[in-house]
């Protein structure tokens, strides 16, 4: 695994942009860590959280529903078990829980995607 | 000003019931201005009696619990429990209990209940005897009812009913139903109408004896049978008497006050006793020589003690004793004063002996009023009846589509809402008026009943009102100019039908392009599977060729289980299988480590699939000749069949060949929901049709077509849609009606639902169908048969295609690798899912 030194936090070549789908998401390992990797490819974004759903501990959030909420647009992933949402930007639950998911930086740099790691 | 807990006057409560509940309940609501003090001789804080046989469905004491666990100290009540109260000291103004326990009192109110009404019958005393009252009661009868085969229950009125259906879930072989008076629920329903009921309880396997006197008890120390004056005898195990209830006065009659002959603490119009600082409230209390035997009265009776102690004025003036139950699933209810006749009125009745179905109006001579009356079979109508009397609204000049229904139940009682005045009682139980509810939607924006729940308790009760608060909700919002629809969501301002219209003319054939043309924002969870079901439903495309809008189970053609593993379910249409192919599945399912089961729909499940290894599976599958069963899918499911003409010596046609046709016409079609179909070969069913979206059903000249018929939660018999028809009509009317519900449905609405709300019911559907009322028939056919020549099985598609086949993996950046944390435990030799 290669690494770009950056203020902060350790970029990780992850994938290329094409490993994960348009507006959907995959599971990247890291070491032993399972990141979920959403490419949102309607708005030219990438994001990145924990893949683990806290609802009911499932490694599952990579192969959830992406989308918008709200006047904001805010971002967010559906879990597939339970439909708990989660905003992509603070990885708060938006469905009224008091879950939070852990989210990383992502940057693509031609078809490379790398995730922040701390 | 903050009083200290010594300046405050005391009540005192005897009886932690549904009343006494309520009671503190509505008194807290008013002022914290009282000590509260609560003496209950059951071990247990409050539950729902009225609810109390659900406890044999599964509900535990605490689902009945009428207040969360710690209530009563959130809120300053001193609560005895398991402990009653024997003695009122008056002069003295304190109470004594049991225990021991010397409570003083500014105020005293009783609220004591009723005790069941156990007759003086010979042998009474006998093991196996029960009554119906209490937790404890069903807690004996349950355990009794282990041993025991057949059962009685003494007493035909609504609480004998009642128990007479909890023995039916005890799995007694036998139960009967003993009345000492000529008809059933005498309180209640007129005669023709006990009829009917007894007719109908019959048809589900109880046993009901009327005019009969019970004389002894037989048996040593346990029940063996019941002894009747007419010199027969019934052989049963065990007997829950339900023979009326007496009130609870023994307390007041030891103090001195003033009781009925017939039992009952006498009360005035403030629920005062003959002592002005006691009160009575609930089934204890006695007004106006009546007791009032239901839970609403009661709730009243407590509001006016509540509203008293706080300076109020408010009065009891009666109550109405109206009531709708369920009873043994069948649908009874009285209103108003359900026994005039002529000359004081007049009545119509109507009566379907084959349904089950008897309803009687009674009208006042001059054809203004409606009265009262008795709905045996169906009480769709009873809220709006109910209002009807009690808010003398005009009737309208044809009285009888009150009953008839012009256009089904539901849709004139949405439109009668309208007419009642804003003090209309709606929700009794919590007395929310009309004007209560309108007023939460105008003025809170409460738009859904959960929200009006949370805001006055409407519907919290005995729930029987939740119809018309619905309904209510719905034309209110609809008089304030808010155009409600089932919206797909906030990204799309349309219904599912709008929609699929929409895209269908726009010729539409991706979701970006759907919300580009008609949405905002980037979509979400609800709004990607519906277009993604539409297209499916429109252009029939292999849809993981869009797989990131597909629901779960659709993106990776495979249920998802617990610790985020897949089953696989190939087709076996109509559950027919050779024995080579149920070797393959047994080779597959053994070399990927797969749970086994055989499916509700006659076909075989495989669980337990890494994510990555399903294309590896299906490949194999294919190879055997298997194709995808469409097991995740809103799509055609299962058409399930029995054996037929083939092998049954009862069988008139050949079912599983018309199953297996049926399934491999309509495999693999989305729909709005999932649909499912049953082929049977003749009337016994063993195919189960009749709960299925669609179900043919042999008879001599042909086939029988039932649709919209539904298992699940709720589930409902299908209806007959056409008689004797032959396999290639049968065939028509079913491309036609399922095109029409592809087309027309909201999202994840099943053929029942569907129909259901459709104005005019089935007899429109019927127009639509049979007789080609709107002009769409022949679009629709060719629809259809698009739909059927287009099919592809989707996973043979995925497997062969390596673009698709390489979306199957856990990690995108190391395909090969399974989720190392998916873990099994095994049971009965075969793996299951970790518990999460
Ligand atoms: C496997 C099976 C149970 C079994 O072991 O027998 C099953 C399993 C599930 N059923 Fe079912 N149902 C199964 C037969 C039924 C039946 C019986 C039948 O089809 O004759 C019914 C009642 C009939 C009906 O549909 O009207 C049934 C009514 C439901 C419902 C309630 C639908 C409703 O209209 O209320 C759901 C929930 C839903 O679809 O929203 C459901 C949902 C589910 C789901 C998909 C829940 C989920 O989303 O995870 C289960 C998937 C399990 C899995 O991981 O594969 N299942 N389910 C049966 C598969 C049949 C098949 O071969 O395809
Ligand atoms: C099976 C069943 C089904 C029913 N179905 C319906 C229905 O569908 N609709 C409807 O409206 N009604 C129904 N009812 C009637 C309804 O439950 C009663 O009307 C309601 O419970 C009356 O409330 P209450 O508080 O007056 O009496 P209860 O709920 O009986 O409460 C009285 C309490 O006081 C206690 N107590 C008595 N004396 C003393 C004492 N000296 N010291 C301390 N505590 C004492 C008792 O132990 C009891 O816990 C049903 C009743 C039963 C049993
Ligand atoms: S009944 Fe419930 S638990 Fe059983 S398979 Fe169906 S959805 Fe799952
Ligand atoms: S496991 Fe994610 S919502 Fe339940």
């Amino acid at each position: 695994m290669e690494a770009v030194i950056d203020i902060a936090v350790e970029w990780v070549f992850v994938c290329k942009t094409d490993d994960v789908p348009q507006n959907g998401g995959g599971c990247v390992k890291v070491g032993d860590e399972q990141i979920a990797l959403y490419n949102f490819s309607r708005r030219g974004e990438w994001y990145a959280t924990q893949n683990l759903c806290p609802h009911k501990q499932q490694m599952v959030l990579s192969r959830g529903m992406i989308g918008s909420t709200g006047d904001t647009c805010e971002p967010k992933v559906a879990c597939p078990f339970h439909k708990k949402t989660f905003s992509l930007l603070s990885g708060e639950c938006l469905t009224g829980e008091e879950y939070q998911l852990k989210t990383y930086p992502v940057k693509v740099e031609g078809d490379r995607v790398y995730v922040g790691i701390e | 000003m903050n009083m200290s807990q010594q300046d405050l006057k005391t009540v005192v409560v005897v009886g932690n019931g549904m009343v006494g509940y309520k009671f503190c309940e509505k008194l807290l609501a008013k002022t914290s201005a009282f000590n509260i003090v609560v003496f209950g001789e059951e071990p247990r804080h409050a539950y729902d009696r009225v609810h109390l046989s659900e406890y044999f469905n599964g509900k535990s004491a605490d689902d009945l619990s009428m207040s969360h666990l710690g209530w009563y100290s959130e809120n300053n009540i001193a609560l005895h429990l398991g402990d009653t109260i024997t003695e009122i000291n008056r002069s003295e103004k304190v109470i004594h209990s049991l225990k021991g326990v010397s409570q003083p009192y500014d105020y005293l109110v009783l609220a004591t209940g009723s005790s069941a009404f156990v007759p003086d019958i010979p042998g009474v005393e006998k093991d196996g005897v029960f009554v119906y009252r209490t937790i404890e009661d069903l807690d004996l009868i349950q355990n009794y009812a282990k041993a025991a085969r057949k059962g009685a229950v003494l007493g035909g009125g609504l609480l004998g009913l009642e128990a007479a259906k909890a023995l039916i879930d005890l799995g007694l072989e036998e139960t009967h139903v003993i009345e000492f008076a000529p008809r059933l629920m005498p309180r209640q329903i007129d005669s023709a109408g006990s009829a009917m009921l007894q007719a109908k309880l019959e048809t589900l396997d109880l046993k009901v004896h009327m005019n009969k006197s019970t004389s002894s008890i037989l048996g040593d120390s346990n029940i063996k049978g019941l002894q009747f004056n007419d010199d027969t005898s019934l052989e049963v195990d065990m007997l829950v008497i339900s023979a009326g209830i007496r009130p609870r006065d023994e307390l007041a009659k030891l103090a001195g006050l003033e009781t009925g002959t017939r039992g009952g603490i006498v009360v005035n119009q403030k629920m005062q006793t003959s002592d002005d600082s006691i009160f009575a409230i609930g089934e204890c209390a006695l007004y106006d020589g009546m007791i009032y035997g239901l839970v609403a009265p009661g709730y009243e009776m407590a509001e006016v003690v509540a509203a008293h102690l706080c300076a109020g004025e408010r009065t009891f003036n009666g109550y109405d004793m109206s009531t709708k139950l369920k009873l043994i699933g069948v649908d009874v209810a009285s209103f108003g004063d359900p026994f005039v006749t002529e000359p004081d009125s007049r009545s119509i009745v109507f009566e379907d002996s084959h349904k089950g179905v008897y309803k009687r109006i009674n009208i006042s001579n001059d054809g203004k009023y409606l009265l009262g009356g008795v709905l045996i079979g169906d009480a769709d109508a009873y809220n709006i009846l109910l209002q009807t009397v009690n808010n003398n609204i005009l009737l309208p000049p044809n009285p009888e589509d009150l009953i008839l229904g012009a256009r089904g139940g539901e849709a004139s009682a949405g439109a009668g809402v309208v007419t009642l005045p804003d003090e209309a009682l709606i929700c009794s139980c919590e007395a929310v008026s009309k004007g209560d509810i309108c007023g939460a939607v105008t003025d809170l924006n409460v738009t859904t009943v959960e929200g009006m729940k949370k805001c006055n308790k409407a519907g919290t009760g005995c729930g029987g009102c939740v119809p018309l608060v619905k309904d209510l909700i719905h034309e209110t919002l609809k008089a304030n100019g808010t155009y409600i629809k089932n919206v797909v969501c906030e990204h799309f301002d349309y219904s599912r039908q709008e929609l699929f219209d929409l895209m269908k003319l726009n010729k539409i054939k991706t979701y970006d392009a759907a919300l580009d043309h008609f949405g905002k924002g980037d979509g979400c969870e609800l709004c990607k599977p519906t277009v993604a079901s539409i297209l499916a439903s429109l252009w029939n495309d292999v849809i993981v060729k869009q797989h990131t809008i597909q629901d779960s189970n659709d993106r990776y053609l495979a249920n998802i289980q617990k610790g985020g593993t897949y089953s696989v379910v190939p087709r076996i249409p109509g559950g027919e299988i050779t024995p080579d192919k149920l070797i393959v599945i047994g080779q597959v399912a053994k070399k990927y480590n797969l749970y086994t089961k055989i499916t509700g729909g006659q076909r075989i499940d495989l669980f337990g699939a890494h994510l990555s290894e399903l294309p590896d599976i299906w490949s194999e599958l294919i190879d055997a000749g298997f194709e995808s069963g469409h097991a995740y899918g809103k799509a055609l499911r299962t058409v399930k069949s029995c054996v037929g003409s083939t092998w049954c010596r009862f069988g008139l046609h050949d079912s599983v060949s018309f199953a297996i046709e049926i399934e491999e016409r309509y495999r693999g079609i989305r729909a709005p929901h999932k649909i499912k179909g049953g082929v049977s070969g003749c009337v016994r069913e063993c195919a189960e049709a009749q709960s299925k979206d669609f179900g043919i059903i042999a008879t001599e000249k042909g086939w029988n077509l039932y649709v919209a018929g539904n298992g699940g939660s709720k589930p409902q018999h299908a209806q007959l849609l056409a008689t004797d028809i032959d396999k290639e009509t049968c065939v028509k009317y079913l491309d036609r009606f399922l095109m029409f519900y592809i087309n027309t449905a909201d999202s994840l609405t099943r053929t029942a639902t569907w129909l259901n709300k459709m104005e005019g019911g089935l007899s429109y559907l019927k127009n639509v169908v049979i007789n080609d009322s709107l002009g769409i028939n022949a679009q629709l056919e060719a629809e259809m048969q698009g739909l059927v020549d287009s099919y592809h099985c989707e996973w043979k598609e995925a497997v062969e295609n390596p673009d698709l086949r390489k979306q199957f993996a856990h990690f995108v950046n190391a395909p090969k690798e399974k989720d190392p944390l998916v873990a099994f435990d095994t049971m009965r030799e075969q793996v299951k899912a970790k518990e999460w």
